[in-house]
């Protein structure tokens, strides 16, 4: 991306060739991410590097860290510092995450992972696809709770998500995970980025009330309650234990309803805002593909190549993988005879989906374990297979 | 126009990568065609063959990826053996004569251009040129690509201000480049 | 303090108040437990330092040691089991006025958060980091630790410690602190005094604490009572500043040595060097 201003932009508004890894990265520094922390890891790494040459330059802060443990740790830590934060990895990155991810829910802190996945299990194929981490991006950490997760499909999108991420986990405090993959984040395409003005960004709601009345965790019926950072007076207490309205420790049966009930249902609650689908040809068709990411290209190519013979196929494109859009899926199994999904790794969101259409249809999951993307023509035979 | 894919390969520090990305940014944001740019990655990448598909299409690129090459651009002798079975039959190659011999199998193009690249490079004081010498050629043989005009509007905003000079006049050598027989 | 002198004061006011969080007194800690005087020391000293309190944060990870963020009325995190230090560099870079202490056990940051601890050293990262050494995890019942001495016995060492234990001075002093201390819970003044120049000093400092642990430590070392762990600090310890960290390492039975050990001047901190980059960023035509 070219800057040849002399004074330096934060959004790069205008016309540009890139690549999703990139894109991700101006998407985030569009939101208002001023500190990333994170560890090189394909094939993530240029989300890192291109964060470590312009954050300077906008006054933000890039940290390469000893590991993933440490750069989610620095992560939570620059939130609560008053500071749109983010780290970029894979799945084995991830994995190492996770624990801290679960802080950042039990903490309420805002701040967006990017998973570029690549396939697994254990080291797997680096430098190849994977969409194998949909199940550890929704229950990577113990306990219970609701996580958002966003999955691109092109370029355009990749920045586009990841300024919704951050939206996301401003709006609801919570880190929201970006679920790329290795063929979206290395592939160059067109990227409009809009002007400033036009961007919507949020940012977390503030306390009114003086620190001597403030109770950090109370929250009004959005469920979210407004966010004290450190340095501004509010002596914020925050800690993983179960906690209670002041912030402090309580871990009695009762705090713990409380408090897991809440931060579960603020997202429960709001759903219908973060759901967000592409329906493409469902009106009449009697099958459906439900596919995300890289997949969904190909399964867009089968829906058109299958209509040019006749075939009453369509897409649900899933661009919030979680929360799982099951209203959605409940109604398609009313209507399709079929569901195909076709999917990067052994079945992850096929299960959700049998799950989600109650034995009303039948539903099939379409394969790569990894490495391979599915062409269209793929898809096609299989939607061809009855 | 349907589906077109390219591909550049070479090996590394003949500028491969920065072929696929001037074609695939001037399709993209100066001819009002999608078109997606991947180039290969991973271990496979460091030293040895290189090389950067661009895939073209008027409609939504719904394969990201190029496995029927309608055009293969070859500036090594080891890409050119990789490669070459992902030609289409009918498909056009165009390569770096100085740096590949071709055998049988390059009988199933419908065409072969060949270029010196390399060679126009030095004349014009550094190899680094071949790659533009080129692209260069390539946009005198085929319209299915991409026009000189989108072309040479990024090669001047992507190319570092103190070399954009030197490459157009290879990008010029290459377009005026008649190929022999 | 003679006899006479002696009264007891009747106050509503305690000299703490405002320092530590109504509602989280009474504290977890043991009867005879050090933490609780550590807390006190460290509330003195950063008053002493006269820093804005809006500007102080103090991050624990887990373990006893790691409950006393939470009592301390600043901005105070508990965190996850080992992950202190760099939450606290995230913490500490978002804010370049910002104090971050580090507050937590030896088991927390030597052996889980080992990593974290040298790397943040090495980068000349700007906290302070105090660890309460009480040779065990307490929190979980006395299992040896990173600080474990040969020949001490704990819930996973019942025939006795046999692995080397780490030297923490040293450890620190190696991988480029600017600032190492070390004494037992039983020097209350000086102790205050080190962690007042380090929190005052810009930059990774670093004060081990010798803490008793009665309960979970004592109890199996033939030191059950808090006094008996405070006798032989006293015993055993030698005030030698300026020692060369190689030979402060504690042995059973063995002189421990105490007093400020590392005490570097002008070395760049992480701070400055990212204000460096940010500027050099600026200055250079580096596209991106």
């Amino acid at each position: 991306m070219s800057n040849q201003d002399s004074e330096i932009p934060v959004v790069l508004t205008g016309q540009h060739y890139t690549t999703g890894n990139h894109a991700a990265a101006e998407g985030s520094i569009a939101a208002g991410c001023r500190f990333f922390g994170g560890y090189p890891i394909t094939p993530s790494s240029e989300i890192a590097e291109h964060m470590a040459l312009r954050l300077p330059k906008i006054n933000g802060n890039f940290l390469q860290f000893e590991d993933e443990i440490a750069s989610i740790a620095g992560v939570l830590g620059a939130s609560w510092g008053g500071v749109k934060s983010m780290t970029a990895t894979s799945g084995p990155g991830y994995s190492l995450m996770v624990e801290n991810i679960g802080l950042g829910l039990m903490t309420e802190t805002p701040c967006v992972i990017i998973n570029v996945q690549r396939g697994g299990p254990s080291t797997g194929l680096p430098t190849l696809i994977g969409q194998q981490d949909i199940m550890q991006a929704r229950w990577g950490s113990h306990g219970d709770y609701e996580i958002i997760a966003l999955s691109p499909s092109n370029v355009q999108e990749c920045f586009d998500l990841a300024l919704e991420a951050f939206n996301f986990s401003e709006q609801y405090r919570l880190p929201v995970t970006l679920l790329m993959d290795e063929v979206i984040g290395h592939m160059s395409e067109k990227l409009i980025v809009p002007p400033k003005e036009e961007l919507t960004i949020i940012s977390r709601k503030k306390p009114t009330d003086p620190p001597d009345k403030h109770l950090p965790y109370k929250a009004d019926d959005s469920l979210v309650p407004p966010m004290a950072t450190a340095g501004e007076g509010y002596r914020v207490m925050v800690t993983g234990l179960t906690h209670d309205e002041r912030g402090y420790p309580d871990l009695s049966p009762e705090a713990q309803d409380k408090a897991v009930r809440r931060i579960n249902d603020k997202i429960r609650l709001n759903k219908d805002k973060i759901i967000k689908l592409e329906e493409y040809m469902l009106d009449d068709a009697k099958t459906a593909l439900v596919s995300f990411g890289t997949s969904a290209r190909a399964a867009k190519g089968a829906v058109n190549r299958a209509r040019k013979k006749g075939i009453k196929v369509g897409l649900l494109r899933l661009i919030t993988l979680w929360p799982f859009p099951d209203e959605k899926i409940d109604q398609l199994a009313d209507q399709v005879d079929k569901i195909i999904i076709p999917e990067i790794n052994y079945g992850q969101v096929t299960r959700e989906v049998e799950r989600a259409v109650h034995g009303k249809t039948e539903v099939k999951g379409d394969f790569r374990l990894g490495g391979a993307i599915h062409t269209p023509q793929e898809i096609l035979k299989e939607i061809e297979r009855n | 126009m349907g589906r077109v894919e390219v591909r550049f390969a070479g090996f590394g520090g003949q500028g491969i990568g920065l072929m696929g990305r001037l074609v695939g940014e001037a399709v993209a944001l100066y001819e009002g065609k999608n078109s997606v740019m991947t180039q290969s990655y991973g271990p496979e990448s460091r030293g040895g063959a290189s090389s950067a598909d661009v895939v073209i299409d008027t409609e939504d690129i719904d394969f990201p990826k190029a496995t029927d090459l309608d055009y293969f651009v070859v500036m090594s002798e080891e890409a050119y053996s990789k490669y070459i079975p992902r030609l289409k039959k009918g498909g056009i190659l165009f390569v770096e004569e100085g740096l590949v011999t071709l055998d049988e199998q390059a009988d199933k193009a419908k065409k072969i251009f060949k270029i010196p690249a390399t060679k126009i490079a030095e004349s014009l004081g550094s190899r680094l040129y071949a790659n533009i010498a080129m692209l260069g050629f390539l946009c005198a043989n085929t319209k299915e690509i991409v026009s000189e005009e989108a072309l040479l509007k990024v090669m001047k905003t992507k190319i570092k201000a103190r070399f954009v000079e030197k490459n157009l006049i290879a990008f010029q050598k290459g377009k005026e480049h008649q190929q022999e027989g | 303090m003679s006899e006479e002198e002696f009264q007891l004061i009747e106050a509503d006011a305690h000299p703490l108040d405002g320092y530590l969080r109504e509602g989280r007194i009474p504290h977890i800690f043991c009867p005879a437990c050090s933490l609780g005087s550590v807390t006190n020391i460290l509330i003195e000293a950063i008053k002493e330092a006269e820093f804005d309190r809006k500007k102080i944060s103090v991050v624990s990870g887990i373990g006893c040691t790691g409950r006393i963020a939470g009592y301390l009325n600043f901005d105070s995190f508990h965190t996850t089991h080992g992950r202190a230090i760099p939450f606290a560099i995230g913490l500490s870079v978002t804010d370049p006025e910002r104090k971050v202490i580090v507050i937590s056990g030896d088991g927390d940051l030597f052996a889980i958060g080992g990593n974290h601890f040298i790397h943040a050293a090495r980068r000349n990262a700007d906290i302070t980091v105090i660890c309460v050494n009480n040779f065990n995890y307490g929190m979980t019942g006395g299992q040896a630790g990173p600080t474990t001495y040969v020949g001490q016995y704990q819930t996973t060492a019942p025939y006795g410690a046999v692995e080397e234990p780490f030297n923490l001075p040293d450890l620190a002093a190696s991988c480029g602190a600017v600032y190492v201390a070390r004494w037992s819970a039983l020097d209350v003044r000086r102790m205050k005094d080190s962690f007042t120049e380090a929190l005052l000093k810009k930059g990774f400092t670093f004060v081990e604490v010798l803490g008793s642990c009665p309960t979970t430590f004592g109890r199996r070392n033939q030191l059950a009572e808090g006094k008996k762990i405070l006798e032989y600090f006293k015993e055993k310890s030698e005030i030698q500043h300026g020692a060369d960290t190689k030979t402060v390492r504690i042995d059973k039975d063995s002189q421990i040595i105490v007093g400020k050990f590392v005490d570097i001047k002008d070395k760049k901190t992480l701070t400055d060097h990212l204000m460096a980059i940010q500027r050099m960023s600026k200055a250079t035509g580096k596209k991106g």
